[in-house]
């Protein structure tokens, strides 16, 4: 890291947020090499949150065209047919972002998430993935892994009034000051399929219920082959019994999984604006945290519901991992 | 869902301020489907606001930031009405049938003064208002609806971080002090107004014999060569008056003697003549842009200079001012962007450190703690908008019982990073929203109706247009409206003791304060006191009942006398330092020691690198709860 300063105009530009995480973690933000996948409007709040604060470059990746749903809470694609027909998710939002910052490279790959090789994700430090389905997380999830250096990987996903992000760091090390001591610290994380493979039963009665109410979604839209978000309140009924054969088969009672809950998240599936900035802001801090090496990262899930207003942070692993 | 959809579109929403929290914030409430928003800032844009307040580009600098902002969210929502004004919200126009037109106003401010401003507005014209200020990865949201919740001002806010004159001027102990020193007094002493009282040299020049020939000591005398002059100030300031402090035997029996040092040991001759050549065929000569550190090859503000370079920096900006500013002095007040102005504050306070034994530091950190500079991101300000959004739409379905504060944390509590926690009822002592009177004391055949004004009715009480009665009789009045009688009147009065006024004011006596513009009125009872304590109660005068609550204020009020952020009115500051682990918040009564931690660790990490901290009030911030009763004195919002 040392060697290279920062020029007077990043030095400038930064001098802000250089105050709360000093020169050298602004330096290795200027390197480091992030991809997200799926746009919608939290991850166009974490966009423009990470290209505000300098990345080295950032790659975006979403070959869906246009429409009302698209916009409706992406602050990064006008509204004006002419401007956005024919044109791509991906291809929208870089136009736009390319503007914030001209101090970091934004640009757009096209391709789907599953057919994207290992060395495709060796390209990068952070990899982001929202609105793809479970298998496909999973995939992705295992090729970062695969990696030798390491690849922080995260998903995250807004329904209704809610939204969860989910960390990968796989094994972390960090050194963490405490007043005048220095303490190396070190987190071992699962993946996603071992940590939603942890069995119900073992952990704290008073996880988060948006933890699993979000795991029988996913499980109900992978069981009917829908894409994520997929689901109305038609599906309700449905919903309930998967989540009565889950309750019953993880042998925890039903109210692990509040049916309002659940209600809420299958009626409303589009993303409400204010809890986008909100995720999308932690998202960014988290991303910033584990490039940096600064600070205690999160693990290794995240949980916001407007409704009660707690942004509450989970660790689902197994507790000898 | 369609309850909140109908009152959204319908609601008419105020934003005051247009910055880091006002660009998220108006963009969130945008993409909410708010439909009519009015947004007030007097700021242009900066090229330091880039890095956080995404709607503005490096070919907006110098423009309104209100404007900007506007047309910025027009490009992906150009249905929504926004009307923006680049202007004070103090300003007149903006009076109590201003506030009234909207459902709720939502504060993105960055000063004490306009957040206190707005909150009488409300509280006057009845509209709920939604809070919010960060610091780093801190912030917080708060609401406040009359009647219901407790106004911004039901809790003392903290007084901006003070050090006593003689930790300044004689036994320095942290950096900060040097800076302090080397800012307002060294700086303001050579360039500033020379009429100002300055305390530079009256302590460490035991008794009033020498301070005298002091005097001159800092002018430059006729046709003296301006490196024999750079020199002269030198050797007196950190050399004869350290040996003077020295002298003194008592001050340093338990404390480390400083080194007085002087310009032949810190400069070889070689160096003192090649100081002043280099500069010569400097190709600007515009005042902001002439710089110390380029005349002499220094690049990067993040090295921490040795004694020799802060010397050479100190000569070289103390040069540059006389040749290339000199129109300015006499004239100058230290600014933060005026790069020669940091560079002189940053070599002169480091000198003194390395004189002290206090570890030297970069000219960024200088810069940052002498300014006063807010640390800012732009994640923090994007989850605070976000959470203002959601407690104004309560607001605006009148969900009473879902209101809440909100903080975020650096680390969480309880597992949480955002922390909702229940408004508190209205503090019925609280001399703003309740009708409580407050106590003066004060020495009423002394302290005349000017000091009264200024420091009581302005600086304590926040107001802008004061009216002051004594039952029927009018005192003093403030405005653009009144007529030559009244103001040679008023005139006469401000310089009468308070004892000696047309209706003599004296112990007993109840005086009636109130801002037409704010609509806002509090009563005063008045105590005589014969005498105070200068270090203690540098005012002459005390004011307490809601401002002087017990646990608070005692450190504060032991502390009193120079403040680093003395020349800036709309800025006020608190110092965190790491050693001890303290955040200076101000409402300790919520303070719990669980979350008390959590600030603690939170500001250890945040200035590990660093030996001090600055936090603008954008921010008076952070981590109180209420989870717990223990200790907690306040009733919730049931
Ligand atoms: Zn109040």
């Amino acid at each position: 890291m040392d060697g290279e300063e920062l020029t007077e105009q990043e030095t400038a530009l930064y001098d802000r947020q250089i105050r709360v995480w000093g020169a050298d973690a602004q330096r290795r933000l200027s390197k480091a090499h992030v991809l997200v996948y799926g746009i919608k409007g939290t991850i166009a709040e974490f966009c423009k949150n990470i290209v505000l604060a300098g990345v080295g470059s950032l790659t975006l990746v979403d070959d869906r065209v246009a429409n009302e749903e698209a916009l409706s809470s992406n602050f990064l694609i006008p509204p004006d047919e002419n401007v956005y027909r024919g044109k791509t998710l991906a291809e929208l939002c870089c136009d736009s972002l390319i503007d914030f910052n001209p101090m970091v490279r934004v640009s757009v790959v096209k391709g789907d998430l599953s057919d994207f090789g290992i060395d495709f994700f060796n390209k990068f430090d952070v990899v982001v993935i929202s609105c793809c389905s479970l298998a496909a997380k999973k995939l992705a999830n295992d090729k970062c892994r695969k990696l030798s250096k390491r690849v922080s990987f995260y998903t995250v996903d807004c329904r209704d009034s809610c939204g969860e992000i989910f960390v990968d760091l796989k094994d972390y090390r960090y050194s963490k000051k405490k007043l005048e001591e220095t303490n190396e610290c070190q987190l071992q994380y699962p993946c996603f399929e071992d940590a939603v493979s942890v069995p119900w039963k073992a952990l704290p009665r008073k996880t988060s219920k948006l933890y699993f109410a979000m795991r029988v979604i996913e499980k109900f839209e992978e069981a009917e082959g829908r894409s994520p978000g997929e689901v109305s309140v038609a599906d309700l009924p449905g919903v309930l019994k998967l989540k009565e054969e889950l309750c019953s088969a993880q042998s925890v009672n039903e109210s692990h999984v509040p049916d309002s809950l659940l209600e809420r998240l299958v009626t409303n599936t589009t993303e409400f604006p204010p809890v986008c900035a909100i995720i999308g802001g932690i998202l960014g801090q988290e991303v910033i945290k584990a490039i940096s090496g600064k600070g205690d990262p999160l693990k290794n899930f995240f949980f916001f519901d407007a409704m009660d207003g707690k942004g509450v942070m989970e660790d689902i692993s197994e507790p000898n991992a | 869902m369609d309850l909140q959809l109908s009152v959204v579109k319908g609601a008419k929403v105020l934003m005051v301020g247009a910055g880091g929290i006002g660009c998220e914030l108006l963009k969130t409430l945008a993409l909410s489907g708010f439909q009519d928003i009015h947004i007030i800032d007097m700021d242009t844009i900066e090229v330091s606001n880039l890095n956080r307040q995404f709607l503005f580009r490096q070919s907006h600098v110098g423009q309104s930031k209100s404007k900007v902002a506007r047309d910025a969210v027009l490009k992906f929502r150009p249905h929504v009405s926004i009307k923006s004004y680049h202007a004070n919200v103090k300003d007149p126009e903006f009076n109590v049938e201003f506030f009234k037109q909207f459902n709720v106003v939502l504060n993105g401010l960055d000063n004490l003064d306009a957040r206190r401003h707005v909150n009488r507005l409300c509280l006057a014209a009845n509209v709920p208002l939604v809070e919010s200020g960060t610091t780093g990865f801190l912030g917080q949201v708060t609401v406040h609806v009359k009647g219901r919740t407790e106004c911004y001002e039901c809790q003392p806010k903290p007084a901006p971080k003070t050090y006593p004159v003689c930790t300044i001027t004689s036994t320095p102990s942290k950096f900060v002090h040097c800076i302090v020193w080397a800012k307002d007094l060294l700086f303001a002493k050579l360039f500033g107004d020379k009429n100002q009282e300055n305390d530079l040299n009256i302590r460490s020049s035991d008794g009033a014999s020498s301070s005298e020939n002091v005097v001159d000591v800092f002018e430059r005398r006729e046709g003296e060569d301006i490196d024999d002059y750079g020199r002269r100030i030198f050797d007196h300031v950190f050399g004869y008056n350290i040996e003077l402090a020295l002298s003194n035997e008592e001050t340093w029996k338990n404390r480390n003697k400083p080194k007085p040092i002087y310009s032949k040991d810190v400069l070889s001759d070689e160096l003192a003549q090649q100081n002043g050549n280099v500069v010569q065929d400097s190709a600007t000569d515009d005042g902001l842009s002439v710089s110390a550190m380029s005349s002499l090859g220094m690049k990067n503000p993040q090295d921490i200079w040795s004694l020799s370079e802060n010397s050479r920096i100190f000569f070289e900006s103390l040069r540059l001012f006389f040749m290339k500013r000199g129109k300015e002095i006499g004239n100058l007040s230290f600014d933060k962007d005026d790069q020669l102005a940091v560079e002189f504050v940053t070599a002169a306070a480091n000198i003194r450190a390395a004189s002290f034994g206090i570890p030297l530091h970069s000219l960024f950190e200088a810069k940052g703690i002498a300014g006063n500079i807010v640390h800012a991101v732009a994640t923090t300000n994007a989850i605070i908008a976000g959470l203002i959004v959601i407690e104004a739409i309560k607001v605006l379905k009148n969900d009473i019982k879902s209101y809440r504060m909100t903080y975020c944390l650096e680390h969480p509590t309880r597992k949480m990073l955002l922390m909702p926690v229940e408004p508190f009822e209205p503090n019925e002592s609280c001399y703003v929203c309740s009708e409580t009177p407050l106590l003066l004391e004060i020495n009423t055949h002394r302290s005349k109706l000017k000091d009264f004004v200024e420091r009581i009715v302005k600086a304590k009480l926040g107001m802008n247009l004061p009216i002051i009665m004594q039952g029927s009789n009018l005192l003093f009045e403030a405005g653009d409206d009144l007529d030559e009688d009244m103001i040679a009147n008023y005139e006469a009065n401000l310089e009468k003791v308070l004892a000696e006024l047309p209706s003599p004011v004296t112990s007993g006596t109840m005086l009636t304060v109130e801002d037409l513009l704010q609509e806002f009125t509090c009563n005063i009872n008045i105590k005589h006191r014969e005498e105070f304590d200068e270090e203690k109660e540098p005012d002459g005068m005390l004011l307490s009942g809601w401002t002087q609550p017990v646990s608070a204020s005692e450190k504060e009020k032991e502390d009193k006398s120079i403040n680093n952020g003395a020349n800036s009115s709309d800025v006020t500051v608190e110092a965190v330092e790491d050693e001890t682990g303290v955040v200076a918040v101000g409402v300790k009564k919520r303070r719990i020691s669980e979350t008390s931690e959590v600030a603690a660790n939170a500001a250890a990490d945040e200035t590990n690198h660093k030996q001090y901290q600055v936090i603008d009030d954008e921010d008076d911030l952070v981590v109180l709860d209420g989870n717990s009763d223990a200790g907690n004195k306040r009733k919730r919002m049931q």
